[in-house]
């Protein structure tokens, strides 16, 4: 198995999953480096995301397991993101390129970015009142589920999170949150601002996945 | 800060059909430019993607070192709700820039139901509809494709059409309009220079009057205006622009595959098809050119997939040569080949064969009629046995499913042939249960009956369409026939076809009605989700407009509104052909004989051939 950690930002957010493997597929092809593909009469590459990605939200750190087709033994992966990015779409950029790597089950924690934009301008006391909501006792935030709306306390699953102002409009969290088993939908950061605080809620609010981590707290690979 | 747009993206479906970005977009500094093209296709992102017209000219339009053309789509109804919302203005896909920001607007148009998205995609630009009220040199609209040989009823919307291939006229157009700004001249000028490129119609230099029972009396030109205006052709394909580096979309799109287009024109003279009279005449692309430009643009696009495309692509005489060309290339490289509008009559059994060794597509017939006189009536020559034989050396070959396409409507149609219909899918089931060596998962049949829409420029262009109720009846009579068991039974609406008959031949009164229905929220009419055939209906009556003057038999020294529009195949011609469907008489497809259509003279270096 090879992995490739790669990059999703700009026009690239909007993107879908789906839409992401093909993207990813045929940059392979553009490069001139055959997939692994299962036999029969649809093959289909082993290829594989860890993590999809929600529509819209940026990323520093994804990551994509695949196999090359026999012919390609000699290919050295470390070569491959180079040749990748040559083919690939605005906003899709590979970082790295490495053979073998951790069993995606060690990956436990997610550091995250929450940009809230106030476009009147940061609120006075608003870093202060918005650190101190995630750092109570309880956070109810409503969340979509399968079976409609559900309550759930998000703070279990909030190891650590700063809040600082970026600049005049911008107040940003820096969080690690539980990337599985359960894991934490970053919007939901800014939904319990929105929530909890109404007058503190932001004129609109982007998330950024900044990396992937272990349970030691070390970068995932 | 975030922009606008990057606020509202979150709240619609597929985001990434507006943002651009895909791979080979083509981005240049707008500083460095002099023309500048919002090139509008008038559907949404995944249908415009698949038109490979609109891909040619934006390579074509891009070749040129001083023009930037970008893309413009129909946005879907969530986000023209968000435009309308925050006064969002329609913007092109590279720059982000706003339509009303371009020098020129154009669209290219492939059929009738889009009329409307034309007008709503203006309206979203916030450029004015009108023609007439638009007065610079900035902001020209213009419009082609293959639905504007009558473009009357967009006649008050459009600066001027571009009739038939663009390659090169498109060059000519940019010619001219670099000309003009450099030289500042008034919007008129332009028009008045522009009328002089062949092939260029400015439908304001046109008057038309019109007769007290409402046909048209004269149409009488202006400004030096030719009388009629020839459509362009492309004289040599091979050596025409192809694009083989080509924008890859980072959402899947209807015809997500390289499109290889074999030829162009048909052999056929199926009388009811419209494309197969304007596409004249036949001119081929050779086995040589078009490998290389597979290879080309698989290489470059990294697609799993190619299709061959023409409007009858077994017709063309290499076919076996170069799909096994192309074999050689996909098999290796898992690269899927498929072979669209294969006709019954010579599907040969090891072609099937061979292209099955990649991956196995489905098999798809348009009898378009149920008996063989009707079918000698539309000059579709397929005949019942060819049809039942090719099914059997499918379902031999492990086939299962078979797909066909009928029309109901047809001139000269009688409750006969719309029971032939049923007749002969009882027959391919037979067939089946006969030679069928897959019978695992038994055998599907999906049949599907359109509505036949007379088109301008056919040998049924006099013909009246016949009423919704009487369509809605023989569709009902099919319906009771039709064997439950294996088939899936599909039908037009006759509504829909009922107003793309009106506007397929209509005149330029039709464009108040177009207006109005347009602002009243009429959009993206070829979708079930948004098509409202009420608007169109309080449209016609606010306009005071009956549809059916449109749908009626016109009578053959009745004046048209697209006389002044000339696509090579004659007139008299085309009478011929409508008093041979009468008697069911065939004509023999152009490589058996000349049949003296007349688009040959457009192509004097000949021969006209596939």
């Amino acid at each position: 198995m090879r992995r490739i950690l790669f990059e999703k930002t700009g026009n690239g957010i909007w993107i879908s999953h789906l839409d992401l493997m093909r993207i990813l597929q045929r940059a392979f092809r553009r490069s001139g480096i055959l997939l692994k593909h299962t036999q029969g009469f649809n093959p289909h590459a082993f290829v594989s995301l860890a993590l999809p990605l929600s529509v819209g939200t940026a990323s520093r750190c994804e990551l994509l397991d695949f196999e090359l087709a026999e012919s390609e033994a000699a290919v050295d992966t470390s070569s491959l993101p180079e040749r990748l990015n040559a083919a690939l779409p605005d906003g899709i950029h590979c970082v790295l390129g490495y053979d073998g790597g951790r069993k995606l089950k060690e990956l436990t924690h997610l550091q995250v970015e929450v940009r809230l934009e106030y476009d009147q301008g940061v609120p006075a006391g608003a870093v202060d009142a918005i650190d101190s909501l995630f750092h109570g006792e309880t956070l109810v935030v409503e969340k979509r589920s399968k079976n409609g709306p559900v309550e759930q306390d998000i703070l279990p699953m909030i190891q650590e999170l700063i809040v600082s102002q970026e600049d005049g409009n911008t107040v940003l969290l820096s969080a690690v949150i539980c990337a599985q088993n359960p894991s934490l939908n970053p919007d939901l950061l800014a939904k319990a601002v929105s929530t909890h605080l109404p007058d503190l809620a932001p004129d609109f609010a982007k998330s950024m996945r900044i990396e992937m981590l272990t349970q030691d707290g070390t970068p995932f690979r | 800060m975030t922009t606008l747009l990057e606020r509202i993206l979150p709240t619609v479906q597929k985001p990434a059909r507006y943002v651009g970005g895909e791979y080979n977009q083509i981005v240049k500094d707008k500083a460095q430019v002099d023309v500048r093209v919002a090139f509008c296709f008038p559907d949404t992102y995944e249908i415009g993607m698949s038109n490979l017209g609109m891909r040619i000219l934006y390579g074509v339009m891009n070749n040129q070192p001083d023009v930037w053309c970008e893309r413009v789509f129909a946005p879907w109804g969530d986000m023209e709700e968000q435009m309308r919302k925050h006064n969002l203005p329609l913007w092109a896909l590279e720059s982000h820039d706003p339509v009303k920001d371009f020098d020129l607007i154009a669209f290219t148009v492939g059929y009738e139901m889009s009329y409307a998205n034309i007008l709503n995609m203006l309206n979203l630009a916030q450029v004015p509809l009108h023609a007439a009220d638009r007065h610079d040199l900035k902001n020209i609209v213009f419009a082609g494709g293959a639905c504007m040989y009558n473009p009357e009823p967009l006649a008050d919307f459009i600066d001027f059409f571009s009739l038939g291939e663009g390659e090169d006229s498109t060059v000519e157009i940019l010619d001219l309009y670099r000309k003009a700004k450099a030289e500042h001249w008034t919007k008129d000028q332009f028009l008045l220079e522009v009328s002089k490129i062949e092939g260029m119609y400015v439908p304001s230099f046109y008057e038309h009057t019109y007769n007290e029972d409402g046909t048209l009396k004269a149409i009488t030109p202006k400004n030096g205006a030719p009388k009629t205006v020839t459509k362009r052709i492309v004289h040599d394909l091979d050596h025409a622009y192809y694009p083989t580096k080509d924008i890859v979309p980072s959402t899947e799109i209807v015809h997500d595959r390289t499109n290889l287009e074999v030829f162009r024109g048909c052999i056929r003279g199926c009388r009811f098809c419209q494309a197969g009279f304007t596409y004249r005449p036949l001119r081929p692309r050779s086995v040589e050119v078009l490998t290389r430009q597979a290879k080309e643009a698989l290489e470059d696009s990294g697609n799993h997939e190619i299709t061959l495309s023409s409007l009858s692509t077994s017709d063309y005489k290499q076919l076996e040569e170069l799909a096994n060309d192309l074999l050689d290339y996909c098999a290796p490289r898992k690269i899927n080949l498929s072979l669209p509008s294969l006709r019954a009559d010579n599907f040969s059994r090891e072609l099937m064969e061979k292209v099955q060794k990649v991956r196995k597509s489905g098999l798809t017939f348009a009898p378009e009629a149920g008996t063989q006189r009707l079918r000698d009536a539309i000059n579709k020559n397929v005949t019942e046995e060819e049809v039942l034989e090719t099914c059997a050396t499918a379902f031999e070959g492990g086939w299962s499913s078979v797909k066909l396409y009928f029309m109901l409507g047809l001139p000269t149609e009688t409750d006969e042939d719309v029971l032939g219909i049923a007749d002969l899918v009882y027959k391919i089931l037979k067939t089946w249960r006969e030679k069928a060596t897959n019978r695992k998962r038994g055998c599907r049949i999906s049949v599907a009956t359109a509505y036949f829409v007379p088109k301008p420029f056919t040998p049924f262009q006099w013909e009246a369409q016949i009423s919704p109720e009487e369509y809605t009846r023989r569709q009902r009579l099919l319906k009771e026939h039709m064997p439950a068991k294996s088939v899936d039974y599909k039908w037009h609406e006759s509504s829909l076809s009922r107003l793309e008959a009106v506007l397929a031949r209509g005149d330029r009164r039709l464009g108040a009605v177009l207006e109005h229905a347009v602002l009243h929220g009429a959009k993206l009419d070829g979708w079930d989700e948004y098509f409202r055939y009420d608007l169109w209906l309080d449209a016609f009556q606010a306009c005071g407009i009956d549809p059916d003057f449109y749908t009626r038999e016109r009578s053959e020294d009745e004046l048209l509104p697209w006389d002044t529009i000339d696509v090579g195949v004659r007139k008299q011609f085309l009478q011929k052909e409508r008093k041979a469907a009468y008697a069911s008489t065939i004509t023999p497809d152009c490589r058996t004989q000349c049949t003296g259509c007349g688009a040959n003279l457009l192509y004097p270096e000949g021969p006209c051939d596939a």
